[in-house]
């Protein structure tokens, strides 16, 4: 042990003189205590209950081409999701994301036939625009540091009335034209909206994109500095700023993740459809939000993971199928929407309480 | 402790010299002033006390000087050289070093998650590099350890630690990370009697390295088992600015207590 020059020359007695005798023990918590303290956990539980539930009820649920149809729309859910569970372990959320994936997908469309230029284009430029309404939501945030409820139902309000203003002022219709003969049409849908054969099922390329997404942002949020600080920026965003974490910048970054993940389904869309509706997406930012939470992630920040989103989208995805396979009313989606909601914040309060408890 | 705070304080500290100091320093909100004219310094090796009653202003000192606040009025130097800081970070960057009383740790993330917030290490120095979670575990148990700190599991959420555990895992990580200053506030607020002694040894023995402590409390008591030098703060002035020589635990008592105020209502008081 050696002491630095200016320490007095009898180094003082250690703190705790009795504790130094008793080295303290490590002891691993047991298999079952850090299974359940993942927040992934009950979202799993309900995603195989209710896949053995549709399973049972539903013979055409049985299919592959069922599966294939579930994990489409799951994709579909889970792309946004993704990002918005990142918002949400960073404390924040987002309403504006919904209307954001038709906004990309408008702008990419208008931007391209108008100008009769590549599609490419106008993908590019939509990622721009699409990053842009992420960052305008962050940086009114960081400024204004009003709640992002308020600010993110501003954003909505006015890409909701963009969206169906701007497109009916340049198309005179609330669609966009026909996209699918632009060049670069066949090698943008081969990006975002494959088919993929895989013998016995076709599997769309969007599942794909997503599952990469996911394995993405689990390792960005488990194994990186940046997930470090997502972490602490939602948990307690007076202590990571005041150990050194620019909360401000992590914030503005995860708006613009949503805005990203929004941009990509807007491109998914356009491409598989060749053609969009100006007034679609209304309502989607709470599903994104809804399997967000399912998948484990708390309304205060702090707590959550990507993987639970993708099995909270997988849960939906499964439901809204599952319902019409079943022959049921499909409206019945929302009431099931409502109640897993509310399951599963009560579930994520119990995982919450049980995890910060004195052991 | 002691082999954490002595090979990890700064080798150049000098007992005495001053490493903070604080010149006619002032903080106003729009009109109203929070603070005002205040003398502070901090020297290497010195426990500064900072004393004073809710809103005498503790909060908004600690506040400029790590960076969360800059101020308004006065002049705030830092081993000799003007300072401003417009963040958390520049202050860290001086060496300075805060430990807050209820904002020091995330409650909901694992133990050396929290020791190495904001200064995680990483394999690689690009964009997106991966964090050395193993290296990180191995140095915040090692750590713990060795300030004979009973964690059960490094890997569990803070928030299942108790309060003085949290306090001393905030201290620790200060001082690994080399601070040279240590701030404190409010280190025992919340806790027992027993756990505010092993915060007060810590505290101690972070000064013996050499570290200079600035230590904020509204309890005279702690402060006077630590502190070589008293500052006693009421509503943003300094009331008070003794050494330990020139002042006894019962005229810093009494003055945290009022002074002539609780005189003139014990007067009023009495049947």
């Amino acid at each position: 042990m050696s002491s630095p020059v200016a320490t007095p020359p009898s180094p003082p007695s250690p703190p705790s003189t009795s504790a130094k005798g008793a080295e303290p023990v490590r002891v691993q918590r047991s298999l079952v205590a850090r299974v359940l303290a993942r927040p992934e956990i009950g979202a799993l539980a309900a995603a195989i209950a209710i896949f053995v539930f549709f399973f049972a009820v539903a013979p055409p649920f049985r299919t592959a081409e069922a599966l294939s149809t579930v994990l489409y729309a799951s994709s579909t859910i889970g792309i946004v999701a993704v990002g918005v569970a990142l918002l949400m372990i960073g404390g924040e959320f987002d309403l504006s994301s919904g209307v954001a994936v038709t906004t990309s997908a408008l702008a990419s469309a208008m931007i391209s036939y108008q100008f009769s230029l590549n599609v490419w284009v106008g993908v590019l430029v939509s990622l721009l625009i699409s990053l842009a309404i992420g960052f305008v939501n962050g940086y009114l945030l960081v400024r204004t540091k009003l709640p992002s409820f308020l600010i993110t139902l501003s954003t909505f309000f006015v890409l909701q009335g963009l969206n169906l203003g701007v497109t009916k002022l340049v198309t005179g219709t609330v669609a966009t034209t026909n996209v699918s003969d632009l060049d670069g049409f066949a090698s943008a849908k081969a990006i975002f909206a494959a088919d993929i054969p895989l013998g016995f099922m076709n599997i769309k390329m969007s599942v794909l994109w997503w599952l990469l997404f996911v394995l993405f942002a689990t390792w960005l949020l488990l194994r990186t500095r940046t997930g470090n600080w997502i972490f602490a920026s939602g948990g307690n965003q007076d202590s990571a700023r005041a150990v050194g974490v620019p909360v401000a910048k992590v914030k503005i970054g995860l708006f613009m993740g949503v805005g990203l993940m929004a941009w990509f389904l807007g491109q998914h869309l356009l491409f598989n459809f060749s053609t969009v509706q100006a007034g679609l997406g209304v309502g989607n930012e709470f599903i994104y939000i809804i399997a967000a939470v399912v998948g484990g992630a708390l309304l205060t920040g702090g707590y959550g993971s990507a993987i639970g989103s993708a099995l909270g989208a997988f849960i939906f995805g499964m439901t809204t199928q599952g319902i019409v396979y079943a022959g049921w009313d499909p409206n019945w989606f929302k009431t099931f929407l409502g109640a897993m909601l509310l399951l599963a914040v009560l579930v994520n309060l119990y995982v919450k309480n049980y995890a910060s408890t004195r052991k | 402790m002691t082999d954490t705070i002595a090979d990890h304080a700064a080798p150049d500290l000098q007992v005495g010299s001053p490493l903070v100091e604080m010149e006619n320093v002032g903080k106003s909100y729009g009109a109203i002033s929070a603070l005002e004219g205040i003398n502070l310094t901090v020297n290497a090796g010195e426990v500064t006390c900072v004393l004073g009653d809710n809103g005498a202003g503790k909060s908004t000192l600690i506040k400029i000087i790590s960076g969360l606040h800059s101020h308004t009025e006065g002049t705030l130097k830092v081993d000799g050289a003007d300072c401003r800081f417009g963040s958390p970070r520049e202050s860290l960057d001086h060496g300075i070093a805060t430990v807050y009383q209820d904002l020091a740790v995330v409650a909901l993330m694992e133990v050396w998650r929290n020791f190495f917030l904001g200064s995680e290490i990483r394999k690689g120095n690009y964009p997106l590099a991966p964090l050395d979670i193993k290296g990180m575990r191995e140095i915040a148990d090692a750590e713990l350890k060795k300030m004979g700190i009973h964690v059960k599991d490094i890997n569990q959420p803070i928030g299942t630690l108790s309060g003085g555990q949290r306090q001393c895992v905030a201290i620790a990580r200060a001082v690994y990370f080399g601070a040279r200053v240590l701030i404190l506030d409010e280190p025992t607020a919340a806790l027992g009697v027993k756990q505010s002694g092993v915060v007060l040894k810590y505290t101690a023995a972070a000064r013996d390295a050499g570290l200079g402590v600035v230590f904020i409390t509204h309890n005279p008591h702690h402060a006077y088992m630590v502190g070589d030098h008293f500052i006693i703060l009421k509503l943003g002035r300094r009331v008070l600015d003794k050494k330990r020589s020139e002042v006894s635990l019962e005229e810093l008592t009494t003055e945290m207590a009022g002074g002539q105020e609780l005189a003139e209502l014990s007067h009023e008081l009495k049947r």
